[in-house]
């Protein structure tokens, strides 16, 4: 884990200090809500339909149970008992006080964690692999680059201020589970010949009005340099991204007018003027900071087999582990979907449970998955049986991994201002109707968001629902085909919206037709549907 | 149609209906604005209390009012998927 140096800290405390300063004024309206707006909203806090709504920054997705406990401790003390885990790997709080804020920043800033540039045109919370240190398939642990781009984008003067919100995401494996495709910039660790970690670069991707997959401009950059290039690409986009229409502000738009050949040339051009500068930190820079990053030690004579003759457990094995860098290990996800419940939602008291096992079984350390999961990254294998029944009693135990109803949803018209039609509800039918049979169906990605600006992935699901606004009614279109993943696509709309029951309804006879369409069982609903188009999910839907 | 006068409270957010002399947390509570509405948004913007005013259309019902949207519902009763918290006004599956 990162610990924050003395500027970290006096950065964040000083906001803390600042920001009390301006909710004081504000109450007592020296200042005025057009004038404050902007300053809450670059601490993070929205005004959403029925509260206040906090957005806590969580950098790559990772927090100690320290921190995890921090985060209960608010949900009881200033909220309602609960918080809401993003696809962005953040947390947001929905039942806010102004009143409150600054006492609340102040307890957060106690164990190092803040909500400024969760909001607004500035370079976001940085994201990152859910696995990262921990999985079999990785090359390097991304999280130090994620950290270095975090220190480098804490209120960067030349970047608070960009034509629109820019998220990076950064993984270290082939394996995409960050969706780098679909952030304004992604960055792949890779090796080169010589085995030397450099990066893989791409820019473009997004998902909201316009979805886009990222392009790559530069297939491998030095460590050593990336921080340059980084700004390189920022200045190019801030200096050429259009600021005259919201709807196309976004890098992608530029990179895609441009193309993204003339788009890496210009970033080029600007990188020779860029590095010389010095921006780039000496190799012990880096080195230090990786050092935070060092996973526990790990038992390398720690035993592989274990008793799985309880099969309910030896079912969530399979489905929400998977295989760690040492084989005594595994990485567990524990599932907040559990059918009928809130997708992402997680009570004051299972924050505290999961932080009490990340202690005891997990090297201390929690992983925010833009699913909307946790994870335990460093998990003996032995030890798998007592955190399984921990789970089980504190509800948390679902098996349903990647399966159909761990469904991404966004909080939609139940607490979002911007949406047009609720989201939650419908991801909880769908999760209790299609649970029974999840097993049987196999990897089915379902994401939901409220409206076009696609919070819930639905562009990247394998069958993504859009909320839509249709004559003052709650309307749903159904889109298929889309992936986050390394083989990351765009869903499309396969034709007219829905009701509500009815979306539920084109959704199970989308499932029901794949089940007579599939090869084979192993084969997966979207290479089913890369394979035979979209014309028999067609028929069977509209028919 | 009746209008109702809605906002939310700065210091708390909480979601306000114009009652008449004040505000209530409660929609059952409100009284319609019609012509007056905009008179009253021009009277209680310069003192910067509640944020967010906005006049919205209402059908008088046997049970009291009902939002024409789904969103001013959600607004009165709370979100639909936690029913522990919401508020008496509106059944929750009115929403
Ligand atoms: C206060 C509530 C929220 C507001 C006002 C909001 C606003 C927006 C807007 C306006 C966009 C579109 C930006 C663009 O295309 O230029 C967007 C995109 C997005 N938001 Fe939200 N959002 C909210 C909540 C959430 C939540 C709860 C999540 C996670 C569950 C989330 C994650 C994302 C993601 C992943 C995207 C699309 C990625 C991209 O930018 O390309 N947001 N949001
Ligand atoms: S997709 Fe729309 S409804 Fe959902 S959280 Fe984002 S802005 Fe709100």
């Amino acid at each position: 884990m990162y610990r924050y140096d003395e500027y970290d800290q006096a950065i964040v405390d000083a906001r803390v200090a600042e920001f009390r300063d301006q909710v004081e004024r504000r109450l007592k309206n020296e200042i005025s809500e057009e004038a404050f707006k902007p300053l809450r909203l670059m601490n993070g806090l929205y005004l959403q339909l029925h509260a206040y709504m906090l957005r806590v920054a969580i950098p790559y997705g990772t927090v100690d149970s320290r921190q995890m406990r921090m985060l209960a401790h608010i949900a009881r003390r200033y909220d309602r008992g609960y918080g809401h885990f993003t696809t962005r790997q953040n947390i947001q709080y929905n039942w806010m006080k102004l009143e409150e804020m600054p006492d609340l920043l102040a307890d957060l800033a106690s164990v190092e964690m803040h909500a400024f540039q969760t909001s607004g045109n500035c370079i976001r919370n940085i994201s990152s692999d859910q696995f990262a240190a921990a999985a079999a398939d990785e090359i390097a642990d991304p999280r130090p680059y994620a950290e270095l781009l975090r220190q480098w984008s804490t209120l960067h003067p030349e970047f608070s201020f960009l034509p629109r919100k820019f998220k990076i995401a950064v993984t270290g494996s082939t394996i995409d589970r960050a969706a780098i495709k679909l952030h304004d910039i992604g960055l792949e660790l890779v090796q080169n010949d010589a085995g030397e970690i450099g990066l893989k670069v791409l820019v473009g991707g997004g998902m909201g009005r316009t979805p886009m997959l990222g392009h790559v401009i530069r297939k491998y950059l030095p460590v050593a340099d990336y921080l340059s290039y980084m700004e390189a690409i920022l200045r190019v986009y801030n200096r050429h991204g259009r600021r005259d229409n919201i709807y196309k502000a976004r890098i992608k738009i530029l990179v895609n007018d441009l193309g993204a050949a003339e788009f890496a040339r210009q970033v080029e051009e600007e990188w020779a003027l860029v590095k010389p500068l010095g921006l780039d930190p000496p190799p012990s820079e880096l080195a230090r900071i990786a050092a935070h990053f060092a996973p526990p030690v790990l038992d390398a004579n720690a035993p592989v087999e274990i008793d799985q003759s309880n099969p309910d457990f030896a079912n969530w094995v399979t489905v929400n582990t998977h295989p760690h860098k040492a084989p005594g290990y595994a990485i567990v996800t524990i599932s907040l979907k559990a059918p009928g419940e809130i997708p992402g939602d997680a009570s004051a008291d299972q924050m505290d449970i999961i932080a009490d096992l990340a202690q005891r079984y997990a090297g201390d350390e929690i992983r925010v998955t833009h699913a909307q999961n946790l994870v335990l990254p460093h998990v003996r294998r032995a030890d798998l049986f007592d955190l399984w029944q921990v789970l089980v009693s504190a509800g948390l135990a679902t098996a349903n991994l990647d399966r159909a109803s761990d469904i991404i949803s966004c909080p939609g018209l139940d607490y979002c201002t911007l949406a047009n039609a609720r989201s939650i509800p419908i991801a909880q039918k769908l999760a209790v109707k299609l649970a029974p049979q999840e097993a049987d169906l196999g990897e089915l990605k379902i994401k939901v968001s409220g409206c076009i600006n696609g919070c819930g992935h639905h562009h990247a699901g394998h069958i993504g629902i859009l909320g839509v606004d249709r004559k003052g009614e709650e309307n749903y279109q159904l889109l298929l085909g889309g992936s986050g993943a390394e083989d990351a696509t765009l869903a499309k709309i396969l034709g007219p919206g829905f009701d509500e029951n009815g979306i539920v309804a084109a959704v199970e006879k989308v499932i029901d037709r794949y089940k007579t369409l599939r090869a084979d069982p192993a084969e997966r609903f979207l290479d089913t549907y890369r394979r035979v188009g979209a014309e028999p999910f067609k028929e069977a839907v509209y028919g | 149609m009746p209008r109702l006068l809605t906002g939310n409270r700065l210091e708390t957010g909480d979601v306000l209906w114009w009652a008449g002399s004040d505000w209530s947390l409660h929609l059952r509570d409100a009284v319609a604005v019609d012509d007056e509405g905009e008179a009253l948004i021009a009277r209680q913007l310069p003192q910067e209390r509640i944020n967010d005013l906005v006049l919205i259309d209402v059908d008088a019902t046997p049970d009291g009012w009902r939002p024409r949207s789904t969103r001013e519902r959600v607004r009165a009763v709370g979100p639909s998927v936690r029913p522990d918290f919401a508020l008496p006004s509106l059944p929750v599956d009115a929403i």
